[in-house]
């Protein structure tokens, strides 16, 4: 009896501060999938860093809201050795980590989480480097190892980052995910606890948003972390509504469910734009669709029969039927928004009777027999593939170049792409640290031939530009070589660079100061709700 | 009867050896690996490449695998999922009551709205009505389940607002899992409304997985009750003077329930693959989504042990369903 009495005080308790909490500002965003875990190092998927990089972590530099510029977060300011081998960190201080279930923090951020963070997924016999799984893909990707020698500690408030060779990118390197800064002294605790696990599940950061719970597969719950360094954040709840489906995210944006949704359809866009109540915000992604033409193959190892088929293939009819006006069409291997975009690069124009004679002239007569490869999936730079890659058959038809289409399935597709089996392939790229470095030498280096540079095209003078402008700190010089470096890349022309994609958002009019991110990234830090 | 139990049980034994190697098998005939596709356009060293294959068993021969992954399952272990690293019972146990509560809304419905269609089609065989039953029903059962699902958002929930699109509850109640069964669990919280949300946010889903089942029960219950209303006894019934709705619903329909409740045991399959659609129309947070996904990732622990735990289900549903198929009908159990 008593225990009834007690479940209904509890129950009428429980109601009122239900009641009370939704007087609290609540934005809710319907997320388009299930993050793989919390620790951002483990994973390489958008919808995962949504859920945890962005809003739990910070790093020690960032990127400006809605833009690809580095600004101080964790370290107030920096050095950079005029050799370029050695970066010194100064920390910020006052910062408070997350108070949740499993973990009172007992002092502020300081340099040993710095080297936790860095040195866990660094060096192999660090005592965490094996938890969760321990594969650090992004660490990896981006060639840390080879290019890390050492972090160290300097004082409390100053860490030390030393190179093997100078590298200008690195700054913007330890603005992405993989470098979000975890707490040293909750992973000691757990670790003495005997629960490591927890440090990657119930994560511990000093981001705005701290998490408060996850349901699987269904649901995301933060709430505004307090004493937040840089101001708590304007909305007191954050909560992420998982929806997979784009047509589902828009019925429930429509009915009032949620207040900002990530990828709709294309074909939605129109109606969504005159719905009332709903504001659709757009952005060029940081992103490239191309053709890679196989440089290693004849007769696409002469770069004359490169450029003949540039000229062939119709641009504006592909962003029209392909992209349904949500693409511009690409000129330059990198996309507009990032610095040192080569403007005065000429694009080549549709001519099939000058690919005709180009052709001719290269000694390809009629009846090149090759391959377009198509990818079997949706990216952010290539809606549709297939129908792209029939678009291009029919223009190469007309010119005399009889191109068989061909596809795999995706991992399959990328691991013989990779191996250069075929003749021509469709791929595309979306940037990671906002640096021309993670376009042009990823894609076209010498150092990528055999990789992800699917055109295997290797241009000493091009690659040379490439490397002064990794082991310059100027950016003003980096950006002359950069741009200079398009130039080439238009003139060798081993792609046929084919659109910027154009992200679109739509969400409520009662949201207000949303930045669509470059990276492609979704951040509620700064967002208020009316 | 325990002849029989004996008898059932026996023939499950080889199922699941089928069910092993064909999850196995099918796994593994899925083109593409974990690696490539974690990896993405960025692509991964072939050192690394190999190194995460030699981690995750994969570079063993198939036979040792699979043997290996016997050995694993009959001591209970069904391995970790290579995305999340957490284990794949845990991660089934924690989704599994959020389809079952689905599967028996949608069965409940079906029961509800098939049972008396079909009762109405055969008494009134050859009506505008039973026409028009059997029209509704063909035609729910050949409706694509994320057609239909779409169909009755836009109508229900986006157009007249009647119903919440998408997911188990608002998200504005948080609710804590006790039983995983969301109505229960409202009820145990407590929260104003909390229940109403639950119960309305399942109504939707419930129409959309039942409407197969629904049209597969009516249809076996019209025509089953044909069959039962033309016998002889029927006729005597009649004869005796019996009252029209004695004869149907007491006399007729207890002979007729009997394919039918095979029907529905069998409509356990049916309702956990139109899981898989249902719930990713309506972002229901159960096996369903979680074993897409899984395809989705090229996630070989949970794929294997997802369908091998879904089967499991399946198949002990099937057996209680002919035991109790036993129990209605004594012929069954004293047949050799």
């Amino acid at each position: 009896m008593n225990t009834k009495y007690f479940n209904l005080v509890l129950g009428t308790a429980l109601a009122l501060g239900v009641s009370a909490s939704v007087s609290a500002k609540t934005l809710v965003y319907c997320s388009e999938g299930s993050p793989e875990g919390f620790n951002p190092s483990l994973y390489t998927a958008g919808t995962t860093f949504d859920a945890s990089s962005r809003p739990i972590f910070n790093r020690l530099v960032e990127f400006e809201r809605g833009a690809t510029n580095i600004v101080p977060a964790l370290a107030e300011s920096w050095d950079v050795s005029p050799d370029g081998l050695s970066y010194t960190f100064k920390l910020r201080q006052g910062v408070k980590f997350h108070t949740t279930d499993d973990f009172t923090p007992s002092r502020d951020f300081n340099a040993d989480d710095v080297l936790y963070s860095i040195n866990r997924q660094f060096d192999p016999n660090h005592p965490d480097h094996k938890l969760s799984g321990g594969a650090y893909e992004y660490f990896n990707g981006m060639d840390m190892p080879a290019l890390l020698k050492s972090v160290e500690k300097v004082d409390d408030h100053t860490v030390r980052f030393n190179l093997n060779k100078p590298e200008a990118p690195f700054l913007a390197n330890l603005g992405m995910d993989f470098a979000s800064i975890m707490s040293a002294e909750y992973a000691d605790k757990m670790r003495a606890a005997g629960t490591p696990d927890l440090i990657d599940q119930n994560p511990v950061g000093t981001g705005p948003f701290q998490l408060t719970k996850y349901v699987k597969d269904s649901v995301i719950r933060y709430a505004a972390h307090p004493d937040y360094w840089a101001g708590k954040a304007k909305i007191d709840k954050l909560i992420y509504s998982i929806t997979p489906d784009a047509a589902v995210r828009y019925a429930k944006l429509k009915a009032g469910e949620c207040h900002v949704m990530p990828y709709p359809n294309p074909a939605d866009l129109e109606e969504m734009k005159s719905t009332a109540g709903i504001m659709v915000m757009e952005q060029e992604g940081l992103n490239v669709g191309y053709l890679a033409f196989n440089t290693e193959k004849a007769p696409f190892s002469d770069k004359k029969v490169r450029q003949a088929l540039n000229y062939a293939i119709n641009k504006q009819a592909i962003l029209d039927a392909v992209f349904l006006g949500a693409g511009k069409a690409a000129k330059n291997p990198i996309p507009p928004t990032i610095w040192s975009y080569n403007d005065a690069v000429k694009d080549y124009p549709y001519d099939p009777a000058k690919a005709k004679a180009m052709l001719a002239e290269a000694g390809v007569t009629d009846g090149l027999e090759t391959n377009i490869w198509a990818m079997p999936v949706q990216r952010p730079y290539n809606p549709n593939a297939r129908r792209m890659a029939e678009l291009m058959q029919a223009d190469l038809a007309k010119v005399g170049v009889n191109a068989k289409i061909v596809t795999y399935e995706w991992g399959e597709y990328l691991k013989r792409s990779k191996a250069g089996e075929h003749d021509m392939v469709l791929l595309g790229w979306t940037g990671d640290n906002g640096d021309p470095d993670n376009f042009l030498h990823v894609l076209l280096g010498c150092a990528a031939a055999q990789g992800a540079n699917r055109a295997r095209w290797c241009h000493k003078p091009f690659d040379d530009l490439l490397m002064q402008a990794k082991a310059s700190t100027d950016i003003g010089e980096r950006t002359k070589l950069y741009e200079e470096a398009q130039l080439i890349f238009k003139e060798e022309a081993p792609w046929y660079t084919i659109a910027h994609s154009v992200v679109f958002m739509p969400m409520s009019d009662k949201v207000v100061d949303y930045k669509i991110d470059p990276f492609g990234g979704h951040i509620f830090y700064g967002v208020d709700l009316k | 009867m325990i002849g029989f139990l004996l008898r059932r049980l026996a023939l499950v034994v080889p199922t699941f050896i089928g069910i092993t190697l064909l999850t196995f098998a099918l796994v593994r005939l899925i083109p593409g690996d974990p690696i490539e596709m974690m990896a993405g356009e960025r692509g991964i060293e072939p050192e690394r490449h190999a190194e995460l294959r030699a981690e995750m068993g994969l570079d063993d021969p198939l036979l040792i695998q699979y043997f290996s992954y016997i050995g694993d399952v009959l001591s209970g272990d069904l391995g970790k999922s290579v995305v999340t690293k957490t284990s794949v019972l845990d991660e089934f146990l924690s989704l599994f009551p959020a389809t079952v509560e689905l599967a028996l809304c949608a069965l409940f419905f079906a029961i509800v709205v098939g049972l008396p269609l079909g009762i109405l089609a055969a008494v009134r065989r050859g009506s505008i009505l039973d026409y028009s039953t059997m029209a509704v029903s063909l035609t729910g059962y050949s409706m694509p389940i994320f057609w239909w699902a779409l169909l009755l958002i836009l109508t229900f929930s986006v157009t007249l607002g009647w119903t919440p699109v998408s997911g188990r509850i608002s998200v504005m109640f948080d609710v804590d899992a006790v039983t995983g069964f969301m109505l229960i669990d409202t009820l145990l919280a407590g929260e104003e409304g909390a229940f109403k949300s639950a119960a309305s946010h399942l109504v939707l889903p419930a129409i959309a997985l039942g409407t197969i089942p629904m049209a597969v029960v009516a249809r076996m219950t019209r025509s089953s009750m044909l069959e039962v209303l033309s016998e002889d006894y029927i006729r005597t019934a009649r004869a005796k003077g019996l009252s029209p709705f004695r004869v149907t619903n007491v006399h007729a329909l207890r002979n007729a329930l009997i394919p039918v409740v095979t029907v529905i045991g069998l409509a356990v399959g049916i309702l956990f693959a139109g899981a898989i659609l249902t719930e990713t129309m309506f972002s229901w947070p159960g096996v369903g989504k979680w074993l897409v996904e899984a395809v989705r990732r090229r996630d070989y622990p949970t794929l294997q042990g997802g369908v091998l735990l879904v089967a499991t289900v399946v198949i002990v549903v099937n057996v209680t369903v002919d035991l109790l198929y036993g129990l209605i009908n004594p012929r069954i159990r004293h047949q050799k």
